[in-house]
């Protein structure tokens, strides 16, 4: 598997003449492992897909003739009698930043081939991820409780409630995958599986796909909940 | 300098080796700006000022997590162009949409507006 034949030995190693030699003809045009490869293009396919819904809730926020609902009343919670705007989504933030530096760690820890903290941090991980779906549980009900809908809501622009659906629904889908994922994955090494094959990879490549999760929140953070 | 060395080092196993601190320090600085745009939201700031505020938080953390959690600062340029071009796509249709949405709120106002 590690055994590709070093063809760029004599090419370039930056600059336009690389790009060139790279995409020129019968050579392997990514010098990494084809799982890399293809999760790259599939986390690009995916950029399209949340930048279409992202993008779908600009022109709808930018066509509605009824006041846009604030996202700083709407996401705010009563803690100790005090309302404090935006304070649970401030706190999934914060969890899902600290899941992509654990997983940034377990794909360290991978390539140091030490299994058991490798796996211990994509547990981590992962049950960053599934408290972080929890506290959307937990949203999602308070504001279906609140009587948003996808066609309407008591505060304004009835665009609000599908767009907040849509998007947070689409990113808490993919949270949710990824804690499975991962899940498989942290069993995998701890079993001993790619310390056999010699090869942690697989660990880089399901860390590309967390922090692409957490990307998209960044996303959605600034855009849906702070514009 | 250091970085060069790992490069090719990492690069020769075909996979990505780094310190532990750069994940730390980027983690950190993560932090910062995520307390950094919630201020922007907690002292209700308007206008301009808030608008470019949340977009350049937002693109210096995209940023990080692309360059260092996800190693785009080490792969090769073929890759890297290859996945990060594509997206510029998005700001085409983003113009044609902004465009499109100023258009039917014109027309939403004038033919179903108030008084």
């Amino acid at each position: 598997m590690t055994s590709v034949p070093d063809t760029h030995a004599a090419s370039p190693s930056a600059g336009w003449q690389a790009i060139v030699t790279d995409w020129a003809a019968d050579r392997e045009t990514f010098k990494v492992p084809w799982g890399k490869a293809m999760m790259w293009i599939f986390l690009l396919s995916d950029t399209f897909i949340f930048s279409c819904f992202l993008t779908g809730y600009m022109t709808v926020r930018i066509s509605t003739t009824q006041p846009w609902p604030n996202a700083s009343e709407v996401f705010a919670l009563t803690i100790g009698g005090q309302s404090i705007p935006l304070v649970l989504i401030a706190i999934m933030t914060f969890i899902l930043i600290s899941s992509s530096g654990t997983m940034a760690m377990a794909v360290n820890f991978g390539y140091r081939r030490d299994r058991v903290k490798t796996a211990a941090l994509m547990a981590v991980t992962a049950a960053l991820g599934a408290t972080f779906v929890g506290m959307q549980a937990y949203e999602w009900t308070k504001l279906i409780s609140e009587g948003v809908r996808p066609w309407g809501n008591p505060w304004g622009a009835p665009q609000f409630g599908s767009s907040f659906f849509m998007i947070t629904g689409f990113h808490g889908l993919h949270v949710s995958v990824g804690v499975i994922y991962l899940l498989i994955v942290a069993y995998r090494v701890l079993r001993g599986r790619y310390e056999a094959r010699g090869n942690y990879q697989i660990v880089e490549i399901a860390g590309l796909y967390w922090h692409f999760v957490d990307l998209v929140w960044v996303f959605i953070f600034a855009l849906f909940y702070l514009w | 300098m250091e970085h060069a060395v790992e490069h090719t080092a990492g690069h020769a196993a075909g996979q990505q080796q780094h310190p532990i601190g750069i994940y730390l320090k980027v983690w950190g600085l993560l932090f910062v700006f995520s307390i950094f745009s919630y201020l922007v939201d907690y002292f209700h700031l308007h206008g301009l000022l808030r608008w470019s505020l949340i977009l350049f938080f937002m693109v210096v953390k995209a940023g990080l997590i692309v360059a260092v959690f996800m190693h785009m600062k080490w792969e090769r340029l073929a890759l890297i162009y290859a996945i990060l071009l594509p997206p510029i796509a998005i700001l085409v249709l983003v113009g044609l949409m902004a465009a499109e949405g100023d258009y039917t709120f014109a027309m939403r106002g004038q033919f179903f507006g108030g008084p």
